[in-house]
């Protein structure tokens, strides 16, 4: 594989040279959206199969079970969960996330097709929550990865969860669940304070 | 019921104890010297009856310049538990392994070895990270590591957190003008 100089390409320096072929080196780009009334109905689609990563990051996780059930009932609004990042588009971070988390998170989400949504739910992906003083977690997700809605709350209930769903789909509808491209704008802010905590990078610099 | 002094006599004739002391009815704590423990532990497993180690865990007494170790001994049929505890300079944090006693002691020797920096020479796979992926800063379980201030440092504090007095801001929001409380 040969590999490009410009300074578009990203260097992929900490993989062994066997492995470097196997990962693609270049950087996210930017889709625009389409011009005029498509763009509403492309967002109308989007924001009506919205597919849940089945990561469950932390302890919030536990209040994603309870919207499979009958109560609750999240396949009426279009949700359901995937066991596979390509085939997702909604990422809910469930609460607070440890470094050697972060590290499968900001995986798993560049991993995911875009476009792409991150939900963060409970008040430690806000400010770190009860956490915030702790020397493992993470304070800001949104330094990580591009956040569009956060659901606050410790933990929030499944209604809360819903709502903040809900929220999100307006954003889309309003065009404004822009996170994939702000993720591909200001890649190298998020990447520098990717690699601030996850001292041993041992990844590809954008996976997918 | 276990006879502790009777316990203690007989540890003592082997191995350097110190005082036994009894917190409950089915919980004593053990002193004893760093050199003696493996082989006391040893002994209360093959003689004594406390077959089950529970936990081992440290005590970070900072003001005393010690780590204090505590192997926590179950006795099933006797229905009692037994620390051992030892000291350990703090400057140079090294203790004997286990893992030859109890396979299982690894992995908390492990834990130990991150959060405390004590190192069990020998142990298998004890400097692995064991839940402290890519660490770099000191073992942050000591009591002289500032947690609060790695965080605000590492990991981007959003402004504006307020911090109240629980029972102040209880007096202003929820009664307010009550002199009395």
């Amino acid at each position: 594989m040969k590999m490009k100089t410009d300074k578009s390409v990203l260097p992929n320096l900490d993989l062994s040279a066997s492995d470097k072929g196997y990962f693609c080196d270049a950087r996210p780009e930017v889709v625009e959206p389409v011009k005029g009334i498509w763009e509403n109905f492309l967002n109308w689609a989007r924001a009506n199969s919205l597919w849940i990563l089945g990561f469950g990051t932390g302890c919030g996780a536990i209040e994603l079970r309870p919207l499979m059930t009958s109560r609750f009932d999240m396949y009426r609004f279009g949700v359901q969960p995937r066991p596979t990042p390509r085939q997702s588009g909604l990422f809910i971070i469930g609460g607070y996330a440890s470094v050697k988390t972060l590290k499968r998170i900001v995986r798993s989400y560049e991993q995911m097709q875009g476009p792409k949504f991150v939900l963060g739910l409970g008040s430690c992906t806000v400010n770190g929550g009860m956490y915030w003083d702790s020397y493992n977690t993470i304070n800001r997700l949104d330094h990580y990865i591009p956040v569009d809605v956060y659901i606050a709350g410790c933990m929030p209930r499944p209604e809360a969860l819903l709502a903040g769903i809900k929220a999100l789909k307006q954003r889309i509808l309003d065009r404004e669940a822009e996170g994939a491209n702000d993720y591909a704008r200001n890649f190298d802010w998020y990447k520098a304070n990717q690699k601030k905590v996850i001292t041993d990078w041992n990844m590809p610099d954008y996976n997918w | 019921m276990v006879d502790l002094k009777a316990l203690r006599a007989e540890m003592d004739k082997r191995y350097q104890v110190g005082e036994i002391s009894e917190q409950r009815a089915d919980l004593a704590f053990l002193d004893c010297d760093k050199i003696d423990v493996p082989d006391a532990v040893a002994y209360l497993r093959d003689h004594e009856g406390y077959v089950h180690l529970s936990f081992i865990t440290c005590v970070d007494r900072l003001e005393d310049e010690l780590f204090e170790i505590v192997y926590m001994l179950r006795n099933h049929e006797k229905k009692h538990d037994l620390g051992v505890k030892t000291k350990i300079d703090r400057k140079n944090p090294v203790m004997d392994s286990m893992h030859n006693h109890w396979a299982a002691v690894a992995t908390y020797q492990r834990e130990l070895y991150e959060m405390f920096g004590i190192d069990f020479p020998g142990s298998p796979g004890v400097n692995r990270p064991f839940a402290l992926e890519s660490w770099a800063g000191p073992p942050p379980m000591r009591r002289d590591f500032d947690t609060k201030k790695y965080s605000e440092e590492t990991y981007f504090p959003r402004p504006g957190r307020e911090t109240h007095d629980p029972a102040e801001h209880m007096k202003k929001t929820q009664y307010p003008g009550r002199a009395d409380l």
